[in-house]
């Protein structure tokens, strides 16, 4: 049996100077100025250290798994599985906490300098005490390295009309200043830069999204307004902000973020909205206080359209799948939304084949040979760099609560190892492990793109392995410049 | 009112001839377009002028009286003059031809002759009271055949030289017409149709007037064109004009209603498929274009004018004549005056000033009268001279003061990529049909023609989008949305879009730093894979590093790209990745060591040089049995390089068999 549990120190360059910890800093710099230590193992604990302001460092102890066993006098003995924690996936969750602390609350030094430390503790202590209850440190993996952004694939035209759609919307709503929009928990478009997505996308698939999903299922909160007069049907809701559009007295509030905090250092509010399974984010000035009225507007406005498009994006999605032969897709029970889907169901689905994985279009090319029919020979994870473009058809599903894997723990940490390997160096690698559970385990980076493949073979042998692997890049990866 | 107010105007060069008077008479053929100025019948001289040939035909003939109908076979070949009720004479205008008049005299007995028309340059139909009679002229043989004849009362006739048909009014009220079709030497009897009166008339005389009556080829069909001057409802008063669609084949059937909403003197002229109405009593005019969407009560269409009414635009007569002693102003011209005579398609006559004018559209002036754009591009879309008015249009609609929203720029890009795409539809069918072995020359396959309608990337490239994108105080976000919406609607009509867009949308995107926005579009492939985009992305690199990675993916895609991947990637000394990318796609065997070697001793690896090094050996084992290089490889600074670093012993041996 083993168990995570994580403590939390937060505390400011003038804080620490009481505690002599300090004096560890300054060490970490001495063994390599550029690229100070980030963790210190120890028996009991591991710490992870994260310096992500200038003089302002993070710290988190994270304590090793325990097995409990029984010693010859019948005393239970606590053994610490020193070696079972990952460095690189502990310290990106550090470093995910402060984007997620950034993306809410702007950077520290700016809290520093509107209200002091005492400003910087109350926010601190505001977003961690909800924000560590949502943390699930056992289950973090090797995706929690990547922080990746999953794209729904789409063809082109349709990817058109969704550019046209954000277009017209930023023109009606003309104090939207960026938009994003996501199907199906995958993302289309980013108006916002890169790294800014990146964290927002992480917020909203696995914070905000699911939050809402639960009441739908349970038929509550109906996505179907009540009949106004003069409005078209839509299906569109705020996520965000407004739940009942009709009372006069509702509060239009939406969470406000901090974007592009390295420059322009804008806040915003964050609007999002949704309608089936498409879901538009738009963000807004936050020094403009959206009203009911605005509110209205946009359920007007968008409402319809957007209800429009989701169906539309759902069939196209649904011919292109055809078009391209037998797939295999874990289909989740539908989710019925009952007599108001006009699609039947709501998809929910992880492709465990289909185009380049992840980046971005082209569903198509080929399938996973014949074995279709029975559970496939092989899982993998893709990760490119460059979009941060991630696919995995290991983890079923991200729920709140849990990221579930299909693949044993030992396995994933091997992923892990492989990682750290591919870190150290520049250079292109492939790593081949055959791991005690008779699975093979393959590791490929190619420029900037990671690949990890679990085989279920155990008759195999190396070269077969590398077959079935070249195989493997041959039908999923044949549209991008992915070395054999 | 302004000269941006007129849209429709005289044209500026009119036919002059002499004015009407009483020694004077003035005749107008529809089949030649020719006015006929005959002097004291003939005996003091006849000119001739077209509105296309400048060289007046002048003669002189006897004078057997009064004339009173004149006209030439098309080409000018034969004159034939009416000057009984009963006969008429023939002239030869072909050079070395007898001059010597010649005459016939109408078959039917105690009929009068209405009048005659040129069905071809040998071919002429009498219209007489009691029927039609269809002659050959044979010049040569100074005499006429009679090739088919009708017996039918007629009260009036018109003929539409375009359509080659000739209408006949029967009946004693009138209204029923009777339209006869002549084509190489038939004359075929199409069916009757009733014309229905605004009321049921109280006496049993002649109700419906040739003035009333019209023939116009609109849109290539034929429309008789009846002019009713009080609706047959009650509830709407004043004048409509009916249109009946007269096929070749089948009946002629009631097509569109166009509302005039007024009353009084009417004349119709049809002008680049429009139909133009001139009203007397108001002098305007105002036009109707039945192509538009009208309001369909499920038999006949209604419509109303396109525009505000609007008079001609005013019009200053030149000062006439080659010796012109006075140096008065030139004078302004009256217009809608009592004494002009309109016909048909497009010709305006004033007898008494002596002009006969070709009305014309003004395109540019409709663009502000018109504030819908959806319906101004379809107005402007079967225009003729229309392609620089489109384009201005669309500049227009993208300019900061006059911006439109992007939902009717959309439907704007929509409407013009719809013609485009039918034009390349067509070019596409004719291309297959050339390929599939149909000849040239067959009747069915006719290379389609290009109109100014069709408006395509490169037109929008040149006049629009470039100079558009190059405006300074547009929004880049207005910029990329406007091409981003020109590409889809492109797309949307499966149009191949064309590199110069794309590059378009990438310059304007890196210009603003906008790499993540290009990153997306990229990958969703909304810019196609091409070499030359591929190049540009390439060389992005050093302000975006990604636009690597992507054109490398897009080479790899483009498959016909591998020596450029090869070049990419040894300019990255990535020698290895190169050879390791040449080998999987099975192309090892023919590339030059030298290049590889080259590379890997640039990047001052020397294992990689090993490598490298050892691998063209295996190649030369393999290939020639021998891992040493020829000379023809220019490898030899290599080798000594090689034996330099590692030693003579490091070298492969020759396997011994």
């Amino acid at each position: 049996m083993c168990f995570f549990r994580a403590q939390w120190i937060f505390t400011t360059h003038t804080t620490w100077r009481t505690v002599p910890n300090i004096f560890f800093f300054n060490l970490f710099r001495t063994f390599s100025p550029s690229k100070p230590a980030k963790s210190l193992h120890t028996q009991k604990n591991r710490q992870f250290f994260n310096e992500p302001e200038e003089n302002f460092w993070m710290v988190m102890v994270v304590r090793n798994p325990i097995i409990e066993k029984q010693s010859k006098d019948g005393k239970p003995i606590v053994e610490y599985q020193e070696e079972e924690l990952l460095d690189k996936v502990y310290s990106s969750v550090l470093q995910q906490c402060y984007s997620m602390y950034k993306l809410f609350n702007g950077t520290f030094l700016r809290a520093m300098e509107d209200g002091g430390v005492k400003l910087l503790k109350e926010r601190l202590e505001k977003f961690f005490h909800r924000y560590l209850q949502t943390l699930h440190l056992q289950s973090c993996d090797l995706l929690d390295i990547f922080g990746g952004i999953s794209f729904f694939p789409l063809d082109k035209m349709t990817y058109l009309k969704i550019q046209s759609f954000i277009n017209r919307m930023e023109e009606s709503l003309s104090i939207v200043k960026y938009t994003a929009f996501l199907y199906n928990d995958q993302l289309i478009w980013s108006g916002l830069e890169q790294d800014d997505m990146r964290i927002l996308y992480k917020y909203l698939t696995t914070s905000l999204f699911p939050r809402h999903i639960e009441p739908e299922l349970a038929g509550r909160d109906s996505p179907v307004r009540a009949e106004m007069p003069g409005n078209l049907q839509h299906y569109g809701r705020f996520l965000t902000g407004p739940l009942n559009l009709n009372d006069p007295e509702a509060k239009c509030r939406f969470p406000k973020i901090f974007v592009n905090t390295d420059d322009t250092y804008e806040a915003l509010h964050l609007i999002v909205y949704k309608a089936m399974s498409a879901a538009v984010c738009f963000m807004i000035d936050a020094s403009v206080q959206p009203t009911l009225d605005f509110c209205r507007r946009l359920d007007s406005i968008v409402g319809p359209q957007l209800t429009v498009l989701a169906s539309d994006i759902c069939e196209q999605f649904n011919i292109n799948k055809r078009m391209s032969g037998h797939f295999e897709y874990i289909w989740k029970p539908a989710q019925l939304l009952g007599r108001l889907m006009v699609l039947g169901f709501l998809l929910r689905r992880a492709p465990i084949d289909g185009g380049a994985p992840g980046d971005g279009n082209a569903p198509v090319d080929g399938t996973i040979d014949g074995r279709s029919e029975k559970e496939p020979q092989f899982k993998f994870i893709y990760f490119n760099h460059m979009n941060l473009a991630e696919k995995s058809t290991i983890h079923m599903r991200k729920t709140p609560s849990v990221s579930l894997t299909s693949v044993h723990p030992d396995l994933m940490k091997i992923l892990g190892d492989i990682n750290s390997d591919f870190t150290r160096v520049d250079e292109d690698e492939e790593v081949i492990v055959k791991a005690m559970s008779d699975y093979w385990v393959v590791g490929k980076k190619s420029d900037q793109r990671e690949l990890y493949v679990i085989l279920n073979q155990k008759n195999a042998n190396l070269i077969e392995v590398n077959e079935e692997v070249k195989k493997l890049c041959a039908t999923q990866f044949n549209n991008i410049f992915f070395l054999d | 009112m302004g000269e941006e107010d007129y849209y429709l105007e005289l044209c500026d060069r009119p036919v002059h001839f002499e004015k009407a008077n009483p020694v004077n008479c003035v005749f107008f053929d529809e089949a030649n377009k020719q006015v006929f100025a005959v002097r004291s019948g003939g005996a003091t001289g006849v000119v001739v002028k077209g509105p296309d040939d400048r060289n007046p035909i002048s003669f002189r003939m006897e004078d057997k009286g009064e004339v009173k109908c004149i006209k030439f076979s098309l080409e000018n070949k034969i004159l034939a003059v009416q000057r009984t009720s009963k006969t008429v004479d023939f002239s030869n205008f072909i050079p070395d031809s007898s001059q010597l008049e010649y005459t016939q005299e109408c078959k039917t007995k105690n009929a009068n002759i209405l009048g005659f028309c040129w069905t071809s340059s040998t071919e002429i139909v009498f219209i007489t009271d009691q029927g039609i009679e269809f002659y050959q002229v044979s010049p040569e043989k100074r005499s006429l055949k009679l090739l088919k004849s009708q017996n039918i009362n007629v009260n009036w006739y018109m003929y539409c030289p375009e359509g080659a048909v000739i209408l006949l009014s029967t009946t004693v009220l009138g209204n029923v017409l009777q339209p006869f079709y002549f084509r190489a030497g038939t004359m075929s009897k199409l069916p009757k149709f009733e014309i229905e009166l605004p009321a049921v008339p109280k006496s049993a005389k002649l109700n419906l007037s040739e003035r009333d009556i019209a023939m116009a080829t609109i849109y290539g069909q034929l429309y008789v064109l009846f002019l009713r001057h009080h609706s047959r409802t009650s509830n709407s008063a004043g004048a409509e004009v009916v249109l009946y669609h007269l096929p070749r084949e089948g009946a002629c059937k009631k097509m569109h209603i166009l509302k005039l909403n007024r009353t009084g003197k009417f004349a119709l002229n049809v002008v680049d498929n429009l139909v133009v109405v001139h009203h007397q009593d108001t002098e305007t005019s105002v036009i109707f274009d039945i192509k538009l969407r009208g309001e369909f009560d499920g038999t006949v269409t209604f419509h109303h004018p396109v525009l505000p009414a609007r008079s001609i635009q005013p019009y200053q007569i030149p000062m006439a004549g080659p010796a012109p002693v006075t140096s008065q102003s030139p004078v302004p011209c009256k217009l809608y005056s009592s004494s002009w005579i309109v016909f048909q398609p497009d010709i305006i006559i004033s007898a008494s000033q002596g002009y006969l004018w070709n009305l014309q559209v003004k395109l540019q002036p409709i663009v502000s009268l018109l504030p819908d754009k959806g319906r101004l591009m379809d107005f402007l879309l079967q225009r003729k001279e229309c392609k620089m008015v489109i384009l201005s249009v669309c500049s227009q609609m993208l300019s900061e003061s006059d911006r439109a929203t992007l939902p009717v720029i959309a439907t704007v890009f929509d409407k013009l990529n719809h013609e485009y795409k039918k034009y390349l539809d067509a070019e596409q069918s004719y291309t297959t049909a050339l390929e599939a072995g149909q000849s040239r020359s067959s009747p069915l396959l006719k290379r389609p023609a290009r109109t100014q309608a069709v408006i395509d990337q490169s037109d929008m490239y040149t006049h629009v989008l470039s100079v558009f994108t190059e405006k300074k105080d547009t929004s880049h976000k207005f910029v990329i949305a406007v091409l981003m919406e020109y590409i889809r609607s492109l797309n949307q009509f499966q149009i191949t879009v064309q590199h110069y867009l794309h590059e378009l949308v990438i310059k304007t995107l890196v210009q603003h730093n906008l790499f993540y926005m290009l990153h997306q579009f990229l990958q969703y492939h909304v810019l196609s894979d091409s070499k030359p985009l591929a190049c540009l992305l390439l060389s992005l690199e050093s302000f975006y590093p990604p636009a690597h990675q992507l054109s490398l993916d897009m080479l790899k895609r483009l498959s016909t790209a591998n020596d450029e991947i090869v070049e990419v990637l040894l300019s990255k000394h990535q020698v290895l990745a190169a050879l390791r990318f040449i080998r999987g796609i099975g192309g090892h065997d023919n590339i030059s060591a030298r290049k590889f070697l080259d590379a890997a001793k640039q990047t001052e690896d020397n294992m990689l040089f090993y490598t490298i090094f050892r691998f063209f050996e295996q190649r030369n084992q393999r290939l020639r049995g021998n891992p040493n290089f020829t000379p023809g490889e220019h490898c030899e600074e290599h080798v000594a390089f090689f034996k330099q670093v590692f030693g003579d012993q490091a070298l492969m041996r020759p396997t011994t068999f």
